[in-house]
């Protein structure tokens, strides 16, 4: 066990050496970093070269973690409004009269016609309605978004769920698009904006001051509509009540008729008003827009329109002259940041669907830094603790095992940079947790190798023999903790993956370092001093 | 320099003889924490139970926490939990699922900064719905049953299926103790909690397999002892390797502990108690749980044969 050939202990050398150098970019500055990532020529492989450094986790550097859900309800509720719109529609230019109207159901619409020949007329139109739905990865799925049934002389149009399902993956993956725009805008550095699970987003954005601002920026849907104030009131199918901001939340009767959307919006821009100095949002339509506006208030000049936000009135200006030249502004009592929030969500667009908060965690900078400080000082003082007692009890071997575990520490720092893996506050538990752990496979040799001599046999048998019998049962015994930790890591999350991914690289690293440089230091002690008995 | 060694060597404890001891206070202990779990309850925290965690930090340097319950109070979120964290600037409040729906929890933040902004800082909020939260429970359960089986069926690769069971057994111990433990201490049990409890599971774990591992061996090398002498014999040999590991992790996680901030204190104080326990329970329940499954099999004469085996195999 002691006799290496020099061929292995350059192997063993080096690789402790790379991993090691994988933990100094943790020692630059972000910008030393990017300099050398820049300065390394193209021909020599960017791992040999080792710019990462460790990402610090939310818990540490500070930030949000917040986590929407898409309204799957709301989407199917606004899929069913299209539908029913859509049916009305067709019925309509069949000349098709349903008996009893148009009945809409939790996912879906029924109707039922006068004869099987009205049935016969309009399923083929209704049947234009249903979509194959297909797949990015396989193509046409075979399935369609609207199951259609006759029952006699009624017809039944369902969602189907592969439809639904379809529908919820489209509006997360545009709502990702929208949030990035979003969070982009509020101008902080590196956040991560992804999809999880079927229905839900992650967002995690780092060191941000206003975690409020970020949550109002999140959760709206940011639906802007021009519509005309039915000032007459009208039928419940053309006018429909809605709150206003003006008048303290008061309903207040709007025509269903929608003249422009947000998404002719090409900018917004927040501003203050020329002549009362109030906070507004300044706007620009694109051509369709322009036009669609511009037609509408020459030819209504007089009537209030009302600007609707999320089915809430912001304000309901009276138009004075036609506005023509395709931009205009939005006020309503705002404070500076409210015109700010809007702007932004205006040029963002809106979101595709109402997206829930289910999740927030969020750690002020403050208590970061504390964290990092503390988690510092524990993992000093724990390593010196470990170090003072293993020279107690094992003096020169205390040594070598102290150095193992050194190298074991720098060698976890090295690997979770490499491995672009986050370290949270019980990630630094964990690799304060490896230091007292990782003594064992030492503490295990040794123990092992004073056995073996009082057992009677000669030094270097007994050094042989030791580390024989003690390595096996050090893998046996770590694999087990391994397992617990890779399982930790599948089914944890956040701050506690952090922290099984630095207890299970502890583990391999700890394997290791006793397979090799425990050894390594034995065997060249052995080989200088040639001692005649164990300081053991 | 003389070397610090508290545990002699070749000690003779006849730690077997203790199993008559250790077995029924170990099953009264275990019974003590069933029911203590469902009486009194282990103290969940939002991650489990959902709700929301507001810790603050009063810029004038004292928290007033009479001043800070009252006002909490009047938010009208049901009950609150207010109480120091860490220093006596800071404050921990906890509210409980305001309803069923997941925007609902979203006015208790807006409401208890309202309430504090202007005297407080605040360093940390966390909410957490009620999908998110049984979605954890669920992840956590099943964390620990994974990890448990996994171990199970490697050890059943590597030992025979009694040393298995036995150390599931001895796991399952340290686990249930575990839970009594956060149920006394009424500490906050969360995702690192679990955490905790998982590395506690790998810890025990670590530990009886290093005693199993001398047993099997001292198995091959004295075939004409009982299998009670036998176990005793590995037990001590690995003594001062398990009081050694058992003391350094220990002084690992006071460091921890006393250290490392009240955000991971709950944390180290459950893996402290964890190494208390998966060092007792690899002597004390693991190695004698052997002799009764052992017996059991009745297998004397098939296992003699096998170690006899195997013996002769590893003979030099």
């Amino acid at each position: 066990m002691l006799r290496f050939s020099t061929t292995k202990v350059v192997v063993m050398l080096a690789v402790t050496a790379f991993i090691c150098l994988l933990a100094v970019p943790n020692l630059m500055a972000p910008d030393t970093r990017n300099a050398i990532r820049q300065a390394v020529p193209g021909w020599v492989p960017s791992w040999l070269v080792p710019t990462q450094a460790i990402v610090l986790g939310l818990d540490l550097q500070g930030g949000s973690h917040v986590l929407l859900e898409v309204d799957s309800n709301d989407l199917v509720r606004s899929q069913v409004a299209t539908l029913r719109d859509d049916v009305r529609r067709i019925l309509r230019e069949t000349r098709v009269a349903p008996q009893g109207g148009i009945v809409a159901m939790p996912r879906g619409v029924q109707l039922r016609l006068a004869d099987a020949a009205d049935v016969e007329k309009v399923l083929p139109r209704l049947r234009e309605l249903s979509q194959p739905i297909s797949n990015a990865i396989i193509g046409q799925t075979g399935e369609r978004n609207i199951d259609i049934t006759t029952n006699g002389d009624s017809v039944q149009l369902t969602l189907s769920q592969a439809g639904v399902e379809e529908r919820v993956r489209r509006a997360v993956d545009q709502a990702i698009e929208v949030l990035r725009r979003r969070v982009d805008a509020l101008g902080t550095t590196e956040p991560n904006i992804q999809r999880q699970g079927a229905d839900r987003i992650l967002v995690q954005v780092p060191g941000l001051q206003d975690p409020q601002r970020l949550k109002e920026i999140l959760g709206r849907t940011a639906k802007l509509q021009f519509r005309f104030m039915a000032e007459g009131g009208g039928s419940p199918s053309e006018v429909e009540m809605m709150p206003s901001r003006d008048s303290g939340g008061q309903m207040m009767p709007v025509e269903r008729r929608v003249i422009v959307e947000g998404e002719d919006l090409t900018d917004a821009q927040p501003a203050f008003d020329q002549r009362t100095g109030e906070p507004i949002v300044n706007f620009r339509f694109n051509v369709r827009g322009a036009q669609r506006f511009g037609q509408a208030t020459s030819e209504n000049v007089g009537r209030p329109l009302a600007i609707v936000l999320d089915n809430e009135i912001i304000s309901a200006p009276r138009i004075l002259q036609p506005i023509t030249g395709g931009s205009g502004q939005i006020s309503g009592n705002f404070t500076v940041e409210q015109a700010n929030n809007l702007a932004i969500l205006l040029r963002a667009g809106a979101l595709p669907a109402k997206l829930t908060i289910v999740e927030e965690r969020t750690v002020g900078p403050g208590l970061g830094q504390d964290s990092i400080e503390a988690g510092k000082l524990a993992a000093i003082i724990g390593t010196i603790l470990v170090a003072i007692y293993m020279i107690a009890c094992y003096g020169l071997f205390g040594v070598m095992a102290n150095v193992a575990v050194l190298l074991n520490v720098i060698m976890i720092l090295g690997l979770l940079s490499a491995l672009g893996a986050t370290l949270t506050l019980p990630g630094i538990a964990g690799i304060v947790l490896t230091v007292g752990m990782a003594v064992d496979a030492n503490v295990l040799i040794y123990e092992r190798i004073r056995e073996e001599r009082r057992l009677g046999r000669s030094v270097i048998s007994a050094l042989d023999a030791g580390f024989s019998r003690a390595l096996a049962t050090i893998v046996d015994s770590n694999i087990t903790t391994l397992i617990a930790a890779v399982v930790l890591f599948l089914l944890g999350s956040g701050p506690v993956r952090g922290f099984a991914v630095t207890l299970s690289v502890g583990i391999v690293t700890t394997v290791f370092t006793a397979f090799t440089l425990t050894r390594l230091m034995a065997a060249l002690w052995f080989r200088t001093m040639r001692p005649t008995t164990i300081p053991l | 320099m003389r070397l610090l060694r508290y545990i002699p060597d070749d000690t003779k404890f006849g730690f077997m003889q203790y199993r008559r001891i250790s077995f029924p206070l170990s099953a009264v202990l275990s019974v003590l924490t069933i029911v203590l779990f469902f009486a009194v309850g282990m103290n969940f925290g939002i991650d489990f139970r959902g709700g929301t965690l507001i810790e603050m930090q009063a810029r004038n340097g004292v928290a007033d926490l009479a001043s800070i319950r009252q006002t909490a109070s009047g938010l009208g979120f049901g009950d609150v939990e207010v109480q120091t964290f860490g220093g006596p600037d800071e404050v921990l409040m906890r509210f409980g699922l305001q309803g069923d729906s997941e925007q609902a929890q979203q006015a208790v933040v807006g409401a208890v900064r309202g309430a504090f902004e202007a005297d407080y800082d605040f360093r940390r909020v966390e909410v957490v719905g009620p999908r998110v939260s049984g979605e954890l429970v669920q992840s956590g359960t099943l964390g620990v049953v994974v990890a448990v089986l996994a171990v199970l069926i490697y050890l059943w690769f590597r030992f025979e299926w009694q040393f298995a069971v036995g150390a599931v057994i001895a796991t399952l111990h340290d686990l249930v103790l575990t839970i009594g433990f956060f149920s006394i201490t009424q500490l906050e049990f969360n995702m690192t909690s679990i955490a905790a409890i998982l590395t506690i599971v790998g810890y025990s774990l670590n530990d009886t397999v290093v005693v199993y591992d001398r047993i099997r061996e001292m198995l091959r090398k004295y075939k004409r002892l009982s299998l009670p002498d036998i176990i005793d014999i590995a037990i001590n040999s690995t003594l001062s390797r398990t009081i050694m590991t058992a003391t350094t992790t220990f002084l690992a996680l006071m460091a921890l502990a006393i250290f490392g901030g009240a955000v991971i204190q709950s944390f180290s104080l459950a893996m402290i108690f964890g190494v208390v326990m998966g060092t007792y329970s690899s002597i004390f329940i693991a190695a004698p749980v052997l002799i009764y499954l052992g017996a059991k099999v009745g297998g004397e004469g098939e296992a003699g044969e096998k170690t006899q085996a195997s013996a002769q195999q590893a003979a030099p």
